[in-house]
């Protein structure tokens, strides 16, 4: 089978690893026998992942109109027994009052919380670490494989300006901020698991402690080099033919060619939009956990993806269950984002030669400008002939 | 490279920053400690 379609498939059935909205239901159970209250079936079902109709005990919640008499056995419980109580606690229907105040103050159980729970602490850990380690795997065979990218009959010596100090100044706004919030975010996420049985609980927690705020805070740095980088470069990064063309080429990393390429190439505008799209879905979940319970967007959004897809996604949630779907949102985007950055610093560095210095002091090798960007160089040297600057 | 260390100060500054523009508009959810306005119970 041809190896990119199976990775496809498998990638395609990960991906139902974290929706148990396309679980398969479970078959129709006969409760007579219990009642209507829920049987060894039920138990079975739960168990075996299926996707079990929970509304015979959600809407199980004791009638007060079918009381027994004060006067009789447990007639002051009003027709409503201790597990009518604690089911309608559980499933939310209860009219809960509460001294504390707050979006959420009125849910006393949500267990839906020890999925979300489960899934952090392990699926998110395995495969978002896993991808991690394996993109720096898969980068230092490649390296191995193909080596540095030098720059064919070595540097010319001659500068060109590639990147202006406000266009740097952006993009290590958004990088610094970018590298900062990667750690400290897999110290919250992976600390308890692999840091507490190494440094402490003491000296987790005083990390901890600083990699939260240091995330928080920094986080709007992040947002700010987005938006600059976006509006600096927007431009350069709609996609056209040249595009298709570079890419069938592969980039020339494999056949050692130059493909043409303008400002930027099909690699460089897909690690740009990868960014941008990534960028603004994880502050939107990054605002949402900033600000607890103020800024729900998950049913909403579910919503409109089930208008689209017809899929099944929940649109009623407590405010607990808008934070655990944000929470891993957040964690399943950021690692994605890592990947893709991973790669991106491989070859902005030692994948190839001439190319960090594009963004550490802006100006880069002509004959390197010209193996990769041709078409830039061109148009530079035509607004440098018409007596413009770059 | 001064450009870089540049932005990298200057993430550092809106981090210390962001907290205290925040306040302004009433929103501290980034603030650790508790104040007599604002007292965290976890």
């Amino acid at each position: 089978m041809n190896i990119k379609l199976l990775g496809a498939i498998v990638i395609a059935l990960a991906t139902l690893l974290f929706n148990p909205a396309w679980a398969k239901d479970a078959p129709a159970v006969d409760r007579t026998a219990t009642g209507g209250a829920q049987t060894l079936e039920d138990i079975m079902a739960r168990q075996q992942k299926l996707k079990v109709d929970d509304t015979f005990r959600s809407g199980n919640l004791g009638d007060p109109a079918n009381a027994a008499a004060i006067t009789e056995q447990l007639g002051t419980r009003g027709g409503v027994s201790d597990s009518d109580v604690w089911r309608g606690i559980r499933y939310n229907e209860s009219d809960i009052k509460t001294q504390a105040r707050g979006p959420a103050a009125d849910v006393l159980i949500q267990d839906g919380g020890m999925r979300w729970y489960q899934l952090r602490k392990g699926p998110i850990i395995t495969y978002g670490g896993g991808a991690l380690l394996g993109t720096i795997l898969l980068l230092v065979v490649f390296y191995f494989v193909r080596g540095k990218i030098m720059i064919d009959g070595g540097p010319s010596g001659t500068k060109i300006e590639r990147f202006k100090a406000i266009e740097r100044f952006g993009h290590w706004l958004l990088a610094g901020s970018f590298v900062a919030l990667g750690l400290t975010g897999l110290i919250t996420l992976m600390g308890r698991s692999f840091l507490i049985p190494v440094i402490g609980p003491d000296a987790f927690s005083a990390l901890a402690v600083g990699s939260k705020w240091l995330h928080n805070n920094v986080a709007w740095a992040f947002m700010l080099g987005l938006v600059m980088t976006f509006c600096m470069w927007v431009a350069h990064n709609i996609p056209n033919k040249l595009d298709w063309q570079w890419l069938r080429a592969g980039g020339g990393i494999f056949t050692k060619s130059h493909p043409s390429s303008k400002k930027f190439n099909a690699g460089q505008k897909i690690i740009f939009w990868t960014v941008m799209i990534l960028g603004v879905s994880v502050s939107l979940s990054g605002l949402s956990l900033l600000f607890p319970f103020e800024m729900p967007m998950f049913a909403g959004t579910f919503g409109v993806v089930n208008s689209i897809l017809g899929t099944d996604f929940p649109t009623v949630l407590t405010p607990h269950e808008e934070m655990q779907y944000a929470n891993i949102w957040h964690s399943i985007v950021a690692f994605t984002m890592m990947v893709a950055i991973i790669a991106h610093i491989y070859i902005g560095s030692v994948g190839m030669e001439g190319a960090f210095d594009a963004m550490s002091d802006g100006e880069v090798d002509l004959e390197w400008a010209r193996q990769h960007h041709d078409l830039w160089v061109a148009e530079v040297e035509a607004k440098q002939g018409k007596g413009d600057s770059t | 490279m001064k450009v870089m260390a540049a932005a990298f100060v200057a993430a550092l500054i809106i981090a210390f920053c962001a907290p205290v523009v925040l306040n302004q508009f009433g929103w501290s959810s980034a603030e650790q400690g508790s104040s007599p306005t604002s007292v965290r119970l976890d």
